[in-house]
């Protein structure tokens, strides 16, 4: 089990970590932050999230800050 | 639980990054980052850095950074080194500074042998002031100044700078990585370590290509723009490593 901490005043929407994610746990969300940008957020009800930061390598405004497992 | 993934020492705290949506400027930075983290160089680390989107970043890195005319980062980087031999040095250019305003300059510090690292971030295109025709272009591509794309009669070919510096001398490592998928993530940052070990020992100038994207200039959205670097660019700019004269290497 795993979590990840998204830090949304960087996100630009890229959505790249929308791709990435094996388990499909980054999702569009409809808020937007102070860009003005739809952010993405991180639903793990399931406690799918192994951990494997490929989110937040392939994140380019390192708006996922930490990755835990 | 344990921590496996965080941002790194060397970014300077609360610095939000700059570029458009989806560039690769950013993750190019985080590994050079990670780099200087884990080699324990960042207080001795001196960045000459260049003209276009690579300048800013001297606003995220918490190192010293000197501003370069556009394409002097090596001319400038040679000075540092020479006057403070025990500093590491590196410059971060994109490639209409490094292999088109600068070339010259790039290319005797490559025959000079100096002892300083390089990292040349290609997007095919001038991203900054609008996406013009630049010496990376690939074959066919259209750009804002090259409307039916580049062809070999009046643009001639694009330059390919991971192989010719491998040709020099004084050139120790020479390495072409991209940043698409997460296996060439981490090989990028294999490379750009290489890079800077090869001056810590002395041996030569470490130079990196890093394939990367220009989603705005290239109207594409992010995911299609790796894409294209995938399919497309590594077949103009294959992958690999070009040089190494580090010991193990070929």
């Amino acid at each position: 089990m795993g979590k990840i901490v998204i830090d949304n005043s960087r996100c630009k929407s890229c959505y790249i970590c929308t791709e990435t994610c094996p388990k499909n746990l980054i999702k569009k969300s409809n808020k937007t932050n102070r860009l003005g940008d739809y952010m993405v957020e991180f639903e793990d009800s399931r406690g799918e999230c192994i951990g494997c930061a490929m989110c937040a390598k392939r994140c380019p405004d390192m708006a996922i800050t930490e990755v835990w497992r | 639980m344990q921590q496996v993934f965080s941002i790194p020492k060397s970014i300077k705290k609360d610095s939000k990054y700059t570029f458009c949506p989806g560039c690769d400027h950013g993750i190019a930075i985080r590994l050079l980052c990670e780099v200087i983290d884990e080699l324990g160089i960042q207080d001795k680390s001196i960045c000459a850095t260049s003209i276009g989107c690579s300048v800013f970043l001297y606003d995220f890195i918490d190192v010293d950074c000197i501003e370069a005319p556009h394409g002097r980062a090596l001319a400038e980087a040679t000075g540092v080194k020479r006057a403070c031999p025990d500093k590491v040095v590196f410059t971060y250019q994109g490639d209409g500074d490094f292999a088109s305003i600068g070339l010259a300059e790039s290319m005797h510090a490559a025959f000079r042998g100096e002892r300083v690292t390089a990292l040349m971030l290609n997007n095919t295109t001038y991203g900054m002031t609008g996406g013009q025709h630049g010496p990376t272009t690939m074959m066919g591509q259209i750009t804002t100044t090259s409307p039916t794309g580049r062809n070999r009669d009046y643009y001639g070919y694009p330059a390919k700078m991971a192989e010719q510096l491998a040709l020099i001398d004084g050139c120790a490592y020479s390495a072409r990585v991209a940043l698409d998928s997460i296996p060439h993530i981490n090989e990028a940052k294999n490379a750009i370590k290489k890079a800077f070990q090869v001056q810590l020992s002395g041996i030569g100038l470490g130079f990196v290509e890093i394939l990367s994207t220009c989603p705005t200039n290239w109207k594409m959205t992010p995911e299609e723009a790796h894409v294209r670097v995938r399919t497309d660019m590594v077949k103009t700019f294959p992958l690999g490593v070009f040089k190494d004269l580090s010991e193990g290497g070929k």
